[in-house]
């Protein structure tokens, strides 16, 4: 029995009483606000309202592959620059934002057991910049020449070239402003969750006591600081190319019989740097979504994470690796041959780890007492989609598997998968799960068992065939897929299919957001802690917390995030905040 | 209950839509039915993972769902199952990439025997090349493209002179002989994709890439651009015909050479090269059409 | 990519040292009560501003290791042509030296209370900083003058790219001088003072070496010292 319990005389929290700027008047509450609760939602509604934007996107696009001559206003210039935006917004102004500047500035102070986060000036910065970022992003709608249509890699040369939408006008200019923007907001954002994971932690909150919501987020939040500047100077140079007329991309290029004034720069430079942030980017969604949905899956079946520590080296292990994978998405472009068999290894050794997780969500769910909320099912939903999207990635990950199958409908199909739906579908999970925290009101169920339906069995729908159009040798971003010996007339019937249930699944957000506006008033009730969990932040003293969280004195940590149904414990839940010492053998350390 | 059925289903459902669904690869005409072979394999060894995994949660779900006074076991870890599971996984996931990298080898190792052709991509076409009768192509660069020498072929090359050179028309390869295919773009990147033949590689302005194959059956293949190139992207189309030796000789015999297509005196080779320009910009035209619609 | 790599190495050594005091080896379930409450299980007793402004440095780094490597890699195509640094530059490098030591020298006064001597270094090291950034831009002047434009060659691209970004950062730097200089005039507290100055000391030394670095880089000694390693190694 290890049980330090100071029953009298704790010692004040160590920590400094963080400065907390206390706002005076409306503006500084909930406008210009420090609160990094506020930061949260702010965050997640600019990054909600753009994602539907892209959502609007992709049922124009599914219009136009679905239904081939039959709307005319989705030209190929239109086309392409839907599929850019949608790519763009999805990737990096909706999940990105969403998962670390919304669920990350919501979760972190309250998880770690902190008044804010420890920068809370900059933090504000952060997300006014973002909003910046997403402003000047949705003006190239408005330019002349319309937004970029260079797909969401932007690759060059073709992306600042006439044959290109956008690329002799406004549109790419825009577009690289905007990255550049969000790229600066991020890191002061990014610096924020990672110093507050690091110094803002309350006593007794070790890292190993830390829930995995905040190992994910903290670990994808390093690795977007070291993987956006790649972008970063991507960005710059292709700037200075499309500008001032540079050639750090762009080689010498005969243009419809016109020479143009470049010379010697390299296309694949662009796709090292692109991917060299693009890979690890692929984790930065999907770590927070895999902590997440562990924490989902522990509170829901009530029982504690299975492998806890595995679960925090896989991530940890899955971060760095996932900075030496980038050139498995360059296997066909032409660099030199023998970098294939240095990524295929590495890329496929990172599904070590990752299949570790799965089992252990998995196994967690054995002998458990699951609870099938909405949370839960979201979670469940979660593992069958990012199961299917993982192993799709062994595909592609598999060098020479890959070769047929890049830039085929495979591709697209496997990446929708595995960083679309998987992590969306973690995104609702979680948004079920602490609405009744933001809102103090619970969402509505049935609303929320339609959703989940027709979200989770439509995505399927979709995603899941579409893997067998790249396997025909369908190719993605093909504004028509007519003329094509390969497209037989049952593919055809296929590819409507797919539209149609792109339009059911879209309906369904609809109803969600519905849901969400209406519950604020109308929902019932959630109390402190409805889930009965263990984590800090059901443990505020109000609902939702008020402005530095935990009321007059910080909360001390006594254990782990995890203590469901310990045997001899009253609950099948110990907060984390409880003192005292419960459950068997627990061996002296 | 529902849940854990739904779950059975899926599983179900996806493994009868990979068995029944007429959607599947077109009939390989190239040597590469290794790649499709790994396919397969891939295809078992994930198939097996995601029905084990989905119908193992189907079984939690379905036995462990809550009821009143369950409650659940506690396990917070269990070392030996966990490196098993490590264990098998490794197995699993080196049995995928071994066959693979094999494979792999294989493809970027042309074979000595292998004729040179040179495919050349531009905004929205593709042009060919092959060696004359000095079996060499001679060098080229983009600041030599002009309406008169549309592939860029340095004109004091004497191993260009006799390049037999297909502008925006057909290429004919001869069944049974590998050839490399060199693959250069005078503008942006392309890629040359033959679904049939199975191998791709993209086409980077400022280099030559390659890849190589062996045709092994007779036919007419379309040729798809697989890197997004501009708005003409979807309409790059090519054709390859795959002939017996025969027909290929008779083919080639009709084909012109470099030396005499930039002849001064021959007046078809102003034709020619306007004819392609005009090619090049049928996309153009035909963009434009839709544009207006 | 190598130079990246080698630099996302060095931040993987300080993540795996820190990983290593974090306990990962324990089972948290068996620990109960305040057992893990030990300070080097907790935080650093570093101040936070510090800590936060090191992460900052290492994505600062980050970038900069990034231009170094798509420096190299542009270098590769036969297309570059070395341009003559300006001599200046040497001048620049001294004076950015200066204001690196008159801010080190500020941070000692700081810690021993000296108010005067601090407003006199800051005003020091702003003043010479400020020295660099006209420099920098003679230097420009003279390169585009003497005919070595933007886009001409890439490795004038390079050049301009990269210093102009370098400056950039000197002059966010001194946004954060000024408000230290004016809370070291207005008699803010001494630990407030004292932080800000260290806070600019840390950020000048780093700013300085990487200056020192790209410079090294532009004048074509780093890429002298890759061939020379190449050689040792082949």
């Amino acid at each position: 029995m290890v049980d330090i319990t100071p029953a009298d005389g704790i010692p004040p929290a160590e920590v400094a009483e963080v400065e907390l700027y206390h706002p005076h008047s409306w503006w500084t509450k909930y406008i210009f606000s420090q609160d990094a609760k506020v930061i949260a939602v702010q965050y997640s509604a600019t990054a909600t309202g753009i994602g539907l934007v892209a959502l609007v996107l992709s049922w124009l696009m599914r219009l136009q592959l679905g239904f081939p001559g039959t709307f005319n206003f989705i030209t190929p210039e239109a086309y392409y620059q839907f599929i850019t935006m949608h790519g763009m917004i999805m990737v990096i102004y909706l999940l990105t934002a969403l998962f670390l500047g919304g669920f990350g500035n919501y979760l972190i102070p309250l998880m770690v057991g902190a008044r804010d986060m420890v920068f809370p000036y900059v933090n504000m910065l952060s997300y006014w910049i973002y909003l910046l970022a997403v402003l000047v992003l949705v003006s190239s709608f408005f330019a002349p020449g319309g937004p970029t249509g260079a797909g969401w890699t932007l690759y060059p040369p073709q992306a600042i070239m006439s044959g290109t939408p956008g690329g002799q006008d406004w549109g790419i200019i825009l577009m690289l402003s905007s990255l550049i923007l969000f790229i600066i907001g991020f890191t002061m954002g990014g610096l924020n969750y990672v110093v507050t994971v690091l110094q803002g932690r309350t006593r007794g909150m070790t890292m190993m006591r830390l829930p995995l919501t905040v190992w994910g987020i903290f670990t994808a939040t390093v690795m977007a600081l070291l993987a956006f500047p790649a972008l970063f100077v991507a960005s710059v140079m292709m700037l200075l190319d499309r500008v001032l007329g540079t050639s750090f991309f762009m080689p010498a290029i005969s243009e419809l019989g016109q020479q143009l004034a470049h010379n010697g720069g390299s296309p694949i430079l662009f796709q090292h740097l692109f991917w060299f942030f693009g890979h690890p980017e692929v984790y930065i969604v999907a770590l927070p979504a895999f902590g997440i949905v562990s924490d989902l899956i522990s509170t829901h079946a009530r029982k504690n994470i299975f492998g806890y520590r595995m679960m925090v080296w896989a991530i940890v292990g899955i971060g760095a690796l996932s900075f030496v994978v980038w050139a498995h998405h360059m296997y066909v472009s032409g660099m030199h041959p023998y970098f294939g068999f240095f990524f295929a290894t590495t890329t496929l050794i990172i599904a070590i780890p990752t299949a570790i997780k799965v089992y252990n969500w998995v196994l967690t769910l054995w002998r458990g007492d699951i609870h099938l909320t909405i949370p839960m099912l979201f979670a469940l939903a979660f593992i069958v989609t990012f199961v299917n999207g993982g192993l799709t990635g062994l595909f592609l990950g598999n060098v020479v598997v890959d070769v047929p199958l890049s830039d085929t409908m495979f591709v697209v199909a496997h990446f929708h998968m595995v960083m679309g739906v998987a992590p969306i579908l973690v995104v609702f999970g979680a948004i079920y799960h602490w609405y009744p925290k933001v809102t103090g009101r619970m969402l509505d169920e049935t609303l929320g068992r339609f959703h989940f339906w027709v979200t989770f069995l439509g995505a399927y729908l979709i995603f899941f065939p579409m893997h067998y159009l790249g396997l025909m040798g369908v190719p993605r971003r093909y504004a028509e897929l007519t003329d094509m010996t390969i497209m037989t007339e049952s593919a055809r019937h296929l590819n409507s299919f797919i539209s149609i249930m792109a339009f059911i699944v879209g309906f369904a957000q609809m109803v969600f957001l519905f849901n969400l506006i209406w519950s604020i008033r109308h929902g019932r009730e959630a109390g402190g802690n409805p889930w009965r969990a263990t984590t800090l932040e059901w443990q505020t003293p109000q609902t939702p917390p008020a402005h530095g969280n935990f009321g007059k004195n910080l909360p001390i940590v006594y254990r782990w995030a995890y203590d469901y149904s310990v045997p001899g414990a009253k609950e099948d839940f110990i907060p984390q905040n409880m003192p005292g010492s419960f459950g068997p053998s627990r061996e002296p350390t | 209950m529902a849940v854990a059925l739904v779950l059975v289903l899926i599983v179900v459902g996806s493994v009868s839509f990979h068995l029944l669904s007429p959607w599947w690869w077109t009939p390989i005409a190239s040597n590469w039915d290794y790649i499709d072979n790994t396919i397969i394999i891939t295809f078992w060894i994930t198939g097996v993972v995601f029905a084990a995994v989905v119908l193992f949660m189907a079984y939690c779900v379905f036995r462990f769902r809550h009821r009143e006074g369950n409650r659940a076991a506690y396990e917070p870890e269990n070392k030996r199952l966990e490196s098993w599971l490590t264990i098998v996984t490794a197995v699993g996931v080196t049995t995928l990439l071994v066959p693979g990298l094999f494979v792999w080898s294989r493809f970027v190792t042309v074979p000595s025997d292998a004729t040179e052709v040179e495919v050349i991509g531009q905004q929205w076409q593709w042009s060919f090349r092959l060696p004359g009768k000095d079996g060499k192509l001679g060098t080229s660069d983009t600041r030599d493209v002009s309406a008169d020498n549309p592939l860029g072929i340095i004109p004091g090359d004497p191993n260009g002179q006799d390049d037999v050179v297909v502008e925006a028309a057909d290429l004919h390869l001869q069944v049974g002989k590998p050839v490399k295919m060199l693959l250069r773009s005078i503008d942006v990147l392309h890629d040359f994709f033959v679904p049939e033949f199975r191998a791709k590689m993209d086409m980077v302005p400022g280099s030559v890439t390659y890849f190589w194959f062996t045709p092994t059956k007779t036919g007419t293949f379309q040729v798809l651009c697989a890197e997004l190139c501009g708005q003409g992207h979807p309409l790059m189309h090519g054709v390859v015909v795959v002939d017996t030796q025969q027909d290929y000789l008779a083919w080639i015999g009709q084909q012109q050479t470099f030396a005499q297509l930039s002849a001064p005196q021959k007046t078809g080779s102003a034709d020619q090269a306007s004819g392609t320009m005009a090619s090049g910009l049928n996309v153009a035209a035909k963009l434009e059409t839709v544009g207006s619609r | 990519m190598s130079v990246i790599i080698v630099f996302l190495f060095v931040v993987a050594g300080f993540a795996g040292w820190w990983l290593s005091h974090q306990g990962l080896m324990s089972k948290p379930w068996l620990e109960q009560g305040l057992a893990g409450d030990v300070v080097a299980l907790n935080r650093s007793t570093l101040p936070t501003a510090k800590i936060g402004l090191g992460v900052f440095l290492a994505v600062v780094g980050c970038l900069f290791a990034l231009f170094t490597s798509a420096y190299f890699m542009r270098m590769a195509v036969p297309d570059w042509q070395p341009l003559p640094l300006p001599r200046l530059l040497w001048l620049n490098t001294g004076v950015l030296v200066l204001s690196s030591i008159a801010l080190q020298c500020t941070s000692v006064a700081a810690r021993r209370g000296q108010i005067d001597t601090v407003r006199l270094g800051l005003a020091t090291a702003g003043l010479t900083a400020l020295a660099f950034l006209i420099g920098q831009l003679m230097a420009w002047r003279q390169l585009t003058a003497d005919g070595y434009l933007l886009a001409s060659n890439p490795a004038n691209s390079f050049f301009y790219l990269i210093t102009g970004i370098h400056g950039l950062h000197i002059l966010g730097g001194l946004v954060g001088l000024g408000r230290t200089t004016t809370s070291a005039w207005t008699g803010a507290r001494p630990e407030r003072v004292r932080l800000g100055v260290e806070l600019c000391a840390m950020y000048w030394h780093f700013l300085l070496f990487v200056w020192l670095a790209i410079f090294a880089l532009l004048a074509g000694w780093a890429a002298t010292f890759v061939d020379i390693c190449r050689l040792l190694l082949t």
